[in-house]
């Protein structure tokens, strides 16, 4: 037990560094897009970790396996780059210094926060 | 299993099998009603998906998904360690464009979800074309190094799963 124990402890403080990483990222880093690094990466290793604390936790020392762990974390990976391209997409919508830096696309049109779909409907992705 | 019952087949197991986690709880009952959600939500929604992906080759998703799971944790030990040892402003932070092979819009959304999770980039926008990704990278050099790595190393693979 104690084994399993200190494996759930070593998890958690693991888990909580990197969250606490994140946040300072957050914090200390000095513009908006280098900000977005911290939170969107760190903590899916932080939280992951704690989920696979709990998911330990509950199967070997509570003996009661639970699996809700797993769906946290599919939503956690399919929510976080949504989020990030969201906020990415506001802030380059603000900042003119930001859209005058950004690079071509290298085709026709812009890119799509700025500019709209080719009126031909080019844009259109296939699907097979 | 005809194309009007099932709509899209593999959602309708997806659904299944998210009904049980999030139940959590693997009985007869819920059994049987994670299939008839799997079998009634594709079908009550298929008119607003009128196309669905193919998966060509499904043993190919999960050697994706295992290196994608790879390249966060190393992308996180990286980032936290230019989180604390780096001072913001020495960062060579920049834009770079990452052009399109894939065309199809799912495979698109896979691979600019893959990136916002992985080294050091996120990504930011789509052109309007739908043929290039805004990527901003957080520490880098060369950024023809760093898109050739996008293009094999994720972009080559959910070619070969979806197209």
């Amino acid at each position: 037990m104690a084994i399993f124990e200190t494996l759930v402890a070593l998890l958690i403080v693991i888990g909580a560094f990197f969250l606490f990483v994140g946040s300072l990222g957050l914090a200390k880093l000095p513009d908006l897009m280098r900000r977005l690094h911290g939170p969107t990466k760190a903590t899916t290793l932080g939280i992951g970790a704690l989920l696979i604390a709990s998911m330990f936790y509950f199967a070997l020392i509570e003996g009661d396996p639970s699996i809700h762990e797993l769906l946290i974390t599919l939503f956690l990976f399919l929510t976080a780059p949504v989020t990030a391209q969201m906020i990415a997409k506001a802030y380059i919508l603000r900042s003119q210094q930001t859209q005058n830096a950004l690079p071509p696309t290298g085709g026709r049109t812009g890119w799509a926060t700025l500019d709209p779909a080719p009126a031909d409907g080019s844009a259109e992705t296939s699907r097979d | 299993m005809s194309a009007r019952l099932f709509p899209h087949p593999l959602l309708s197991i997806t659904v299944a099998i998210v009904w049980l986690l999030l139940v959590n709880d693997i009985t007869a009952g819920q059994v049987v009603l994670g299939l008839f959600l799997g079998w009634a939500i594709p079908k009550l929604t298929s008119a607003y998906w009128p196309d669905r992906p193919l998966i060509r080759r499904p043993g190919k998703v999960i050697a994706y998904a295992f290196i994608v799971l790879m390249d966060i944790v190393i992308s996180n030990i990286q980032v936290a360690y230019w989180v604390l040892y780096r001072r913001g402003p020495s960062l060579r932070s920049r834009f770079v464009t990452v052009p399109l092979d894939l065309t199809n819009a799912e495979a698109i959304t896979t691979l600019a979800g893959t990136i916002t999770m992985t080294p050091g980039t996120v990504s930011a926008d789509l052109s309007a074309d739908g043929k290039a990704l805004l990527v901003h990278c957080l520490e880098t050099d060369d950024a023809e190094a760093t898109v050739a790595q996008i293009k094999d190393r994720y972009e080559r693979r959910l070619k070969e799963i979806f197209e």
